[in-house]
């Protein structure tokens, strides 16, 4: 019941931030979106998803968001405008199409057998109950070899995600340090995109440009 | 009937039914309501008189005893006021975002145990992930002040706005690097495991099955004879010095520092408090909002200066513990004589919070006499302070913590607990100092070589130096 | 026992609780401040503070590209933080690995600090510049 209850908010805030015209609403919508889709996570026992998802999109990204539509100023659009007229049917047109494809992909992928929303509502029954507790729940890892069984309960836990991020018998060692280079490529190429000078200008007018308010 | 009473009262939270959970939070949560945002009249009463007491004048004392009733004076005064709403604001958000800004503060209340109960301790005292959810809530804190500023059409409310979630996303980093820092130490997420988690076994790092990193393990309950009188082990056994800002010291304390520093910037509070720097901003991102729309920041201000010290005192000082582990709870002995419920009733809902509130005053005494004592930074100084001083220093206290507890994991089997511990301290000291020293060296230099620049230029001043005044329209007026 | 709910749901039902708590209270709140006070709007009254000076222009001006470099900046070291919570939390628990643990976390933390000082040579910390 959780689920249809936050999967539908999360379906009604997304239409809705596409037909907001007002930009900052939609950034709005977007984030209660976030919220639904993190309660989501939750529910499918990803608890470090879930608070990653609102800390760092929510708290972080739509922070971001919000600054450049300040920044910019944007109104609200005036249709008539639009050069792009024929974007909106061929947006529809594809959202048909994409529709059709995950149709078919979760028709194939679940033959037969209870429909995905029961499944989402018993899952939480399969947890071992407080009595014997789940090692990977209680932090309690004594026996190097419990480091290895993660179960698709504990996968979601944090420290499930710490064990199988950080462990070199697993596969995510590499793709996480790579993550460190294109979060440095980020730090680069925002520093270099906003202190850029425009041509002809030297240091003194550049801050100037940049000053002002503070 | 009675089993209705076991549901609802007695009965461990896995073993009732949902509804039963539904009653009990809502039971909870009106303790965590009124002692949250009831504490806000105190504080404000409090800062009042304490800022008056300072200043050498007297602060509010009309209304009731020692001015006790002026908070609620005030607050009757900002009901009836009149609502206004400004022309060419966006009114949606504009009513939104007072609601926004109270919303989060409101539910980080979730979280913050008051007691070791894992029926009763706090609004939810079993989530696994307290850090982790205070982290998101907090994360979005910010939206209030961005929305207030933008919606208002008000060139104060903008600025102030911008200035507020700029510098509460800067310091946030620091926050969140120093709540790392515990985490290594104690090995846990959950609130309430960290304040009684502290890692008894003599290992200093890790023994197996002697670990203590989940409340639901440290609640060893014993029972005295038969009288069901609840001891909390731990809780008895340690002291103030198992706290978590004097483990691996001085590194635990660095982190408190920062963590401290951090919430006075993240509510937005004096010296930090250039969002609403009234003398250039005027009120800041609440300029245009009155009555009770501005009660609601208010309030959110004043309940988040408690939650974030809840959260420091939660996280460094033993939360609802006592500063020696005897005074934590009523002696075993009580259970022989009075009623098992009415000692427990004792220990959780008198003893705890009173130390946690003590704690927590404290803390908010410590909040109001910085800002009686240090004027207000300026706006560069802050986010360089925030950028280039407290993200390196604690990022690098959070690597020297996770070396030293490194080295004590390597060190343990052969050099024993004390022996390890020594080793990883000394090692991670060692560091300190090498770096430490490096960074003075290198200012040392940098400062004879400015001298000697300083000699060469004052010869040749007078001719080089330029006639004409740039106005630099970034650098704020420093403050009077 | 069949009705029982499981202990997962159970620890998260007074989160839910206190969610729609916080919501009724700020609800209620903003609705007290409409019906409470009196209503009698003035052009004046309604006109944005400006000091006592007709305001000049909407308020809602494009503002520094400082503020977006700041947010820019959070969201990096942001997601760094986030790699760091998980990290923390199993790395007493690593036993045997710690050491490989630090070092790993000492290269990723490294590779960011590349970044950090590049920012900090370019002055993008120097608000006044």
């Amino acid at each position: 019941m959780l689920f249809l209850l936050f999967g539908g908010s999360a379906l009604v805030t997304g239409i809705t931030m596409v037909l907001f015209p007002n930009p900052v609403r939609s950034a709005l919508f977007l984030v209660l979106n976030l919220f639904c889709v993190a309660v989501l996570y939750l529910l499918l026992n990803a608890y470090f998803l879930a608070t990653v998802q609102v800390i760092v999109y929510a708290g972080a990204i739509m922070v971001l968001f919000l600054f450049v539509i300040m920044l910019l100023n944007l109104g609200t659009p005036d249709r008539s405008l639009d050069k792009l007229r024929w974007q909106q049917p061929a947006a529809v047109g594809i959202a048909v199409v994409l529709a059709a494809l995950f149709g078919a992909v979760i028709y194939q992928s679940v033959p037969a057998g209870p429909p995905a929303s029961a499944m989402m509502v018993e899952a939480p029954t399969l947890y071992a109950p407080r009595a014997e507790p789940n090692p990977m729940l209680t932090n309690q890892i004594s026996d190097p070899n419990q480091l290895r069984a993660i179960t698709p309960d504990t996968m979601g836990t944090v420290t499930g995600i710490g064990q199988s991020l950080y462990n070199p018998g697993e596969a995510w060692l590499f793709p996480f340090e790579a993550t460190s280079i294109l979060l440095l490529i980020a730090v680069i190429g925002s520093v270099v995109l906003a202190k850029r000078r425009l041509p002809g200008e030297d240091a003194s007018a550049a801050g100037e440009r940049e000053g002002g308010t503070g | 009937m009675n089993d209705l009473w076991q549901q609802l009262f007695i009965l461990p939270t896995d073993q009732i039914p949902w509804w039963a959970e539904v009653f009990r939070s809502v039971i909870r949560l009106v303790i965590a309501l009124a002692g949250g945002l009831g504490s806000v009249p105190i504080l404000v009463w409090l800062e009042r008189r304490l800022l008056g007491w300072f200043q050498g004048r007297l602060g509010p004392n009309r209304v009731g005893p020692f001015g006790l009733l002026q908070p609620l004076a005030d607050a009757l005064k900002l009901m009836m006021k009149e609502d206004i709403i400004p022309t060419n604001v966006d009114r949606t958000i504009y009513v939104m975002a007072p609601a926004i800004a109270l919303f989060p503060v409101i539910l980080s209340l979730t979280v913050l145990p008051w007691n070791g109960s894992r029926e009763w301790g706090a609004v939810a005292p079993n989530i696994d992930i307290g850090i982790l959810f205070l982290l998101a809530v907090g994360s979005i804190e910010v939206y209030g002040a961005i929305l207030a500023g933008w919606s208002s059409n008000n060139k104060y409310s903008l600025l102030g706005g911008l200035r507020a979630s700029s510098q509460v996303i800067s310091y946030e980093l620091g926050m969140g690097l120093s709540i790392v820092s515990v985490l290594l130490i104690a090995g846990t997420l959950g609130t309430q495991s960290l304040v009684m988690g502290y890692d008894l076994s003599q290992t200093g790092v890790l023994a197996p099955g002697t670990l203590l990193g989940n409340g639901q393990a440290i609640v060893s309950v014993a029972s005295v004879g038969d009288t069901g009188y609840t001891v909390y082990e731990h809780a008895a056994s340690s002291g103030f010095w198992d706290w978590h800002f004097l483990r691996l010291f001085p590194f635990g304390l660095i982190a408190t520092g920062i963590y401290m520093i951090s919430m006075i910037a993240e509510t937005n509070r004096a010296p930090f408090d250039l969002p609403e720097a009234e003398t250039e901003l005027v009120a800041g991102f609440h300029t245009e909002y009155s009555s009770f729309k501005f009660a609601m920041f208010f309030m959110g201000e004043y309940a988040n200066m408690l939650i974030v010290s809840a959260i420091c005192v939660t996280l460094f000082f033993g939360g609802w513990l006592a500063p020696f582990g005897f005074l934590s709870q009523l002696p075993a002995v009580t259970g022989l004589y009075v009623a098992p419920g009415v000692v427990n009733f004792v220990n959780s809902f008198v003893i705890a919070p009173f130390w946690l509130f003590t704690k927590l005053y404290v803390l908010i005494g410590l909040f109001i006499a910085v800002r009686a004592s240090f004027p207000r930074l300026r706006y560069d100084m802050l986010m360089k302070f925030g950028w280039k001083g407290m993200l390196p220093v604690a990022l690098g206290n959070l690597v020297l913590i996770a070396t030293s507890l490194a080295v004590q994991q390597v060190t343990f089997p052969s050099l024993g607990y004390y022996g390890a511990w020594w080793a990883g301290q000394g090692v991670a000291w060692g560091i300190t100092l090498v770096v430490v020293g490096i960074l003075f060296y290198g200012k040392y230099v940098q400062y004879q070589a400015k001298k000697r620049v300083a000699r060469t230029t004052d010869l040749i001043a007078p001719i080089r130096r330029p006639t004409v005044i740039v106005p630099t329209p970034s650098a704020p007026a420093p403050e009077a | 026992m069949p009705g029982q709910t499981n202990s997962l749901l159970n620890s998260y039902i007074p989160v839910l609780c206190m969610g729609l708590m916080a919501l009724f209270l700020v609800v209620v709140f903003v609705g007290l401040s409409r019906i409470l006070g009196p209503q009698r709007p003035t052009p004046q009254k309604l006109a944005p503070y400006e000091c006592g000076v007709t305001p000049i222009g909407s308020a809602r001006e494009r503002f520094p590209i400082k503020f977006y470099l700041i947010a820019m900046l959070f969201i990096v070291f942001d997601i760094e933080t986030v790699f760091l919570y998980p990290w923390a939390a199993t790395f007493r628990h690593s036993g045997g690995m710690m050491l490989f643990n630090l070092f790993e976390m000492a290269v990723f933390v490294g590779i960011l600090l590349v970044g950090y000082v590049y920012v900090w040579r370019r002055g993008a910390f120097e608000w006044d510049n």
